[in-house]
């Protein structure tokens, strides 16, 4: 990755004061420094993550938390029998997929767009982080009031355009309702992809514009002999980002659709079990395996995406 | 077709596009300020601009749940995260950043690696710890569960801020005899101002949003934050949510949130950029 702090310490090494005693003195305090953080972040990520693990091999219910019996993989096995479970997960990868190549693709036009000199450029900023800044329950809230299939604007808009002869129920229909979480999620979330794009896109030197306008390149050729290859590991780094959160999705599902199957990712099926159902150790073992798929994904970007940044990122 | 034709064509499509993006970003806020201000049956024809706006959603939704205290509760939340936040994480950066020790580098990727935790794979670990500590159903125990959310990243972004600080401003003060504490508090805090202002919006825009915790670890009305306070607002049936109310509350709060978010663009873009591209 193109920002790693752990690749660049600031060295004091090799100032004729620096002596041994002295190094030693400054790594205890460092260990000092940075113990209250990591004292922290054990007690409020570390031992949580081992207990729903320590939960997902036992019966135990959520409101006698104390009292539970072991069960070896027996939630794993009922896990995997659950057609719900395989749908949560088609949806999760589904949305994933959908959304954050929208979101690229998005993201980068929005980022050309604001990049070149324009009228109106910082209106035009100003307008795509408003999305942003929206809380996700307020911004699926509105949607939903958007998506209504009897007073909705949506319907009203695409009826009286013709688009659509009868009312569509947005969030309702099978067919519709993963695309409609689709386009809230695009709508809140291309603003980041966009300001990553664009930093990436201002560290391009203008010179290389320059010189292949002197020699008549097109425009296009430009962008994907030039720019494309400059700033993608700045898009990698998004992506990365982007992938992440979308495979965790939750309060955006939840909000617009509630535990529907048509759209229940992952996490949402977690905590209905969890919480709704109270079932602790069935629904431990969901988000376990929902644990062990984002490190997986992180790991595969981590291998095949250093072979290849690397040369670029530097 | 002459070649001027034809950029004019494509000038006019790319400012169409530019439009329908524009379109799609803004109108969704659009519209939820213009139903908040439409009440009885007014919100239920489409009328672009109110012909009779009225503020009554928003004297309602106030009356109807206690959203005064929710947004009290979730300032408070909100400012501690930030505060506990960026107090762990600006030591922790002067050790990840400034000095060189065995188990640096493990420990840094650790705790980017807490960043990609799903928050619904701690929640039974963490529901039993908060009830553990007596903290649930109680703002504290929704303050703890944030710094999962905003410790990495206020680390990360910061520890890649400390190094770039000049080196020769602490190899000077440690000539003078500064304690490591010192150098820290005197000298980088106060160069750090842009960075903790960067960072704190982020942490706080992050703990003002969160919904998950705040659902699953306060009972009473009175304990909620805003984003659960609107999720749960409901009508006499569930086919008849009151919109008007629930737009309301929508602008309130988001409205002050849009406001910080334009004042400090630059602020906020310089934090979500920092930890991906600078280097």
């Amino acid at each position: 990755m193109a920002g790693d702090p752990q690749t660049r310490p600031a060295r004091l090494k090799g100032t004729a004061r620096e002596l041994t005693p002295l190094t030693r003195l400054r790594a205890r305090s460092a260990w000092l420094f940075a113990a209250p953080m990591l004292v922290i972040l054990a007690l409020v990520a570390g031992w949580p993550l081992l207990r729903t693990i320590y939960f997902s091999f036992t019966d135990a219910l959520l409101s006698e938390l104390g009292a539970y019996g072991f069960v070896g993989l027996h939630n794993y096995a009922l896990l995997l029998d659950d057609p719900i479970w395989w749908q949560a997960v088609r949806n999760t990868l589904a949305f994933t997929a959908a959304s954050v190549s929208l979101e690229l693709v998005l993201g980068l036009v929005i980022a050309l767009t604001l990049n070149a000199h324009l009228r109106g450029r910082g209106l035009m900023r100003a307008a795509v982080l408003i999305p942003w800044a929206i809380p996700t329950v307020v911004s699926a809230k509105m949607w939903q009031w958007m998506y209504n299939d009897i007073y909705g604007v949506i319907n009203h808009l695409l009826l009286g355009l013709g688009l659509i002869a009868e009312p569509w129920a947005w969030t309702a229909d099978p067919g519709l309702a993963l695309a409609a979480v689709v386009a809230v999620d695009v709508w809140k979330t291309t603003p980041f992809v966009a300001l990553l794009a664009l930093a990436a896109l201002q560290l391009v030197p203008g010179e290389l514009y320059e010189a292949a306008r002197v020699d008549g390149v097109h425009p296009t050729r430009v962008f994907f002999r030039i720019t494309l290859p400059l700033i993608t590991p700045a898009l990698m780094v998004a992506v990365i980002f982007r992938t992440l959160d979308a495979l965790r999705i939750f309060d955006l599902v939840y909000v617009l659709t509630a535990n529907s199957p048509d759209t229940i990712t992952m996490s949402v099926y977690a905590r209905q079990h969890l919480v709704d159902f109270q079932d602790v150790g069935y629904g431990s073992a969901a988000s376990t395996l929902l644990f062990f798929v984002i490190a997986l994904v992180t790991a595969l970007f981590i291998t095949l995406g250093r072979v290849k940044l690397t040369p670029g990122a530097r | 077709m002459g070649w001027r034709v034809r950029k004019w064509i494509g000038a006019l499509g790319f400012y169409l596009l530019i439009a329908l993006l524009l379109l799609y970003a803004v109108f969704p806020f659009y519209w939820a300020v213009v139903s908040s201000l439409q009440s009885g049956s007014a919100l239920f024809t489409v009328e672009f601009i109110p012909r009779d706006p009225a503020w009554q959603n928003y004297v309602t939704v106030f009356q109807e749940q206690p959203f005064g205290r929710n947004i009290l509760n979730s300032f408070a939340v909100s400012l501690a995260t930030v505060a506990i936040s960026l107090t762990l994480a600006v030591t922790a950066a002067y050790a990840f950043g400034r000095v060189e020790f065995r188990g640096r580098r493990p420990l840094l990727l650790s705790v980017l690696a807490v960043s990609m935790f799903p928050q619904v794979a701690v929640l039974s670990g963490m529901f039993e710890l908060i009830s553990a500590l007596g903290l649930y159903n109680n703002l504290f125990g929704l303050t703890l569960s944030y710094l999962i959310m905003t410790l990495p990243f206020t680390v990360w972004v910061l520890t890649t801020f400390m190094r770039e600080l000049p080196r020769e401003l602490e190899e000077a003060a440690m000539v003078d005899g500064a304690t490591p504490w010192q150098i820290l508090t005197r000298i980088f805090l106060p160069l750090m101002g842009p960075a903790l202002v960067s960072t704190g919006l982020l942490a706080f825009i992050v703990a003002w949003n969160e919904f998950l915790f705040a659902l699953t670890f306060t009972l009473t009305s009175e304990m909620r934050t805003v984003p659960v306070a609107i999720a749960l607002i409901s009508g006499a049936s569930a086919y008849e949510l009151p919109w008007g109310n629930i737009m309301a509350a929508s602008v309130t709060v988001t409205v002050p949130l849009v406001l910080l978010v334009l004042v400090f663009q630059r602020k906020i873009v310089a934090g979500l950029t920092a930890g991906a591209i600078k280097g």
